[in-house]
Order: C-alpha cells, then structure tokens, then sequence
C-alpha cells in the first residue's frame, strides 16, 4: 500500500513556486542566505538543520540534510550527536513541562 | 567552451598499470593482486624519451599501486635527473610489504611528493571504501613517512592526502575538510601532512558499480549535473595533463584511459608517436562521466580546481 510520503517528491520541492513565484522566490533567496557560511560555518548549520529535522520530524529535510551534511565532510558520529540534540530538547520540553504539572498538582492539594 | 581543448602540457601522468595490493571499493581502475596490466621497460624508456624532450615540469606516476611496476624506480630516479618534479600516487598500505623494504626511504632520497589516498581521518569510512585493516595501516605508514620528515615544514618531503566520498555524495569545499583533517590526524594520531585534495567519485568502474548496485547511480548523475561549474569546467585537468598508460595508449586523463578513450582529433594515441606540438593544443575527448569534475568546487589530481 502507498505511503502518504514518497522520496522522488523531494526533487520536485521547487513546484511550490508555480501557484506563487513571488513568495517561493522570497522563500528562496532568504533560505540560500540562511545556510550560507556566516558566525557559523555551512557543515555546523548543517547539522543544527539536520537535528531541527528529527526535532519537527520532517522526512524531506532528513533526506536532504543527510546528504547535506555528508557533503559538508560530517560523519555519523556527528550527526547521531545532532539527533541526540534534537531528542533531549524534545524529550526535555515534555519533562520541564511537568513543573506545570506539579504547579497545578500543589494548587489543589492539602 | 565547446570544443574543449588543451592548453598546454604541464602535467605528464604515467600509469604503470592495474596490479594493486588493495581492491578499493571506489577504484576508477579496478585494480587488484591480479591484474596482469603492467608497464613494460622498453614503454617506461618511450616515456622517459618523450618527456627528455620537452619542459614539462611534472611527473605523476600512477597506478595501481605504482610502487609495485617493476619500473617505478627507474621512472622515478630518470625523472628526477631530467630535473622534474615526481609524484608517486601511494596507498600507503604499499609502504608496509615486506617486499618494499626501503621504498619510503627511496621515496625520500628523491623528493618524490607522496599523493597518499585517505578518505577519511576515522577508521570506519576509510575501511568501508579501502577494505578492512587499511586505515590502520595507513596511520602506520604515514608515522614513518612523517618519521623520515614528509609533511615537516620546510623538510622537502611533501606529503599530501587525497580525500574521496565513501559512498554516493559530493566532497566538501577542500579548505573545510582539510582543516578537519589536520585538526583530527593531529589530535588522534599526532601525524602532520602538507596538503589535502578533495576529490569527487567517478561514475565508471568499480564506483559505478556501486552506484548501480545501491539504487544510487540516478540519484548521483543528477547531483553531478545540477552542481555543474562553468569555472571548474573551464579548469579541468585534462586540459594541462597527459595521461599515458601502462602499453604507452594516449590519454586524456586517467578517467578516459579506464574507458579506453584515447587521445583523438588529429593527436598521436601512442607515446611513441609523441608531438608535443600537436597535443598541447589537442581537442579533449569527453563524455557523461567528466560531470564529476565540474561539479561544485571541481575535481582534479590536485584537489579542487576552482581555489
């Protein structure tokens, strides 16, 4: 049975241009600058991308940001570290949420 | 650009032929211990007579594993009397067989400039693309060379690192992974070089078969074609470098020898038949595979063309 995501879409990301150049243009320019190298090299947001991709759990940008990073000399040790990062911000913000959880548990309880 | 043509001869590649101590997993040549392809004496002193010739100031003997031509030392030692500057294209696992004892220290008497292969400055890249045991035994080789004083500033002894993708992906930019590199050989293994070339794979060969064996070879031509560089193509190496091979066949470059492409459009395709005349401004045969080299930063026997 098909899958709601299939991998040769990625190739066709720029399709999103079609129905509104002028926003997707926009959208292009803005996010060439945003990878660029700057206070951080190009392989370092690489791997902030590739972990905020596991964090947000988009496939698209898993796939591209794995070859990303590859092709910015990264390895698996590397990138396993940045899905580690990824995961305990996620993991974390369930847990410190938990001090509203013992905020309203210590509000209602002798 | 079209029709791409030469602009004149700097480099003078000589490759002895398919015989290798390793079966690289990436090997354009598909070399190995039992290829029978070797340079023959009487094409070695062609080759030595062709270059007595002219000024060509480089010699960059290949392979295989060069070292293993029984007229590698000849080449070496001719080339340097005749004043140029030699390049041995090392594996590094070379240096360590039993019978190679004294070729670093060969290597070392003559200047030669060592283009070791080194994908990787861990172990688990380098051995998925070179096979199992070589990294370690490259770090031992290179501790020798470095022992001898390649890689020291101002020693002489050049030693410079050829960094190739282990799988389906594009090298990155050469100044960022040769400061990985530096930073890593240095703090893990306290070893020095001199330079790093960032290469990028060749769809033919034992490559190609990976990529078609994986699902990949699609995937691989397209990003080759949507990184194409009109200034990295405008800089490829064929068109400052010679390549002969190992029955003294015209070249190219060491990609069109693997394809049997040899030198065409009016230029001799034989080292006896040479005119540096006519090849120095030859038309340079191409084809699908040359995309590699005009990707991105661009790919050359020395690294990145675009600097």
């Amino acid at each position: 049975m098909a899958g709601y995501y299939h991998s040769d879409d990625l190739a066709h990301f720029g399709d999103m241009g079609k129905d509104a150049p002028e926003l997707w243009r926009k959208f292009s320019e803005w996010y060439g600058a945003v990878f660029a190298e700057g206070a951080l090299t190009e392989r370092e947001k690489c791997l902030i991308a590739l972990g905020v991709a596991h964090a947000v759990q988009c496939p698209y940008c898993i796939d591209a940001y794995t070859q990303a990073c590859l092709e910015k000399g990264s390895n698996l040790e590397q990138m396993t570290e940045a899905v580690h990062v990824a995961s305990a911000i996620r993991g974390g913000a369930s847990l410190v949420h938990g001090l509203q959880m013992r905020n309203a548990a210590a509000k209602v309880s002798m | 650009m079209f029709p791409l043509t030469a602009t004149g001869i700097s480099v003078f590649q000589i490759n002895v032929g398919k015989l290798c101590n390793q079966t690289c997993r990436h090997c354009h040549v598909e070399a190995g211990p039992d290829r029978k392809e070797r340079m023959t004496r009487e094409t070695a002193e062609l080759c030595m007579g062709a270059l007595a010739k002219t000024a060509i100031p480089t010699v960059d003997i290949t392979g295989g594993a060069p070292e293993l031509n029984a007229n590698f030392r000849y080449l070496v030692e001719r080339s340097r009397e005749l004043g140029r500057r030699v390049m041995d294209r090392s594996n590094l696992t070379v240096l360590l067989l039993p019978s190679q004892a004294g070729l670093a220290e060969f290597l070392a008497h003559h200047q030669v400039e060592i283009v070791a292969s080194l994908p990787y400055f861990l172990e688990q890249q380098t051995d998925s693309q070179r096979g199992t045991g070589v990294f370690s035994k490259s770090i031992e080789a290179i501790r020798m060379l470095n022992a001898l004083g390649y890689g020291a500033p101002g020693s002489g002894l050049t030693l410079d690192f050829v960094f190739n993708p282990a799988g389906a992906f594009l090298p990155p930019a050469q100044h960022a992974i040769e400061a990985d590199f530096r930073r890593e050989l240095r703090r893990r293994y306290g070893i020095e070089f001199n330079s790093l070339f960032a290469l990028a794979n060749v769809p033919i060969g034992r490559f190609r078969d990976f990529l078609e064996a994986s699902g990949n070879y699609e995937h691989y031509m397209a990003r080759l074609l949507q990184a194409y560089n009109p200034v990295a193509a405008a800089g490829v190496m064929c068109r400052y470098t010679l390549s002969i091979g190992w029955d003294g066949a015209l070249y190219d470059c060491d990609f069109n020898q693997m394809l049997g492409l040899e030198t065409n459009h009016g230029a001799p395709a034989h080292i006896r038949d040479f005119s540096l005349e006519t090849l120095d401004r030859r038309q340079i045969v191409t084809g699908q595979h040359c995309y590699a080299c005009t990707a991105g930063g661009g790919s050359s026997c020395t690294g990145a063309s675009v600097k």
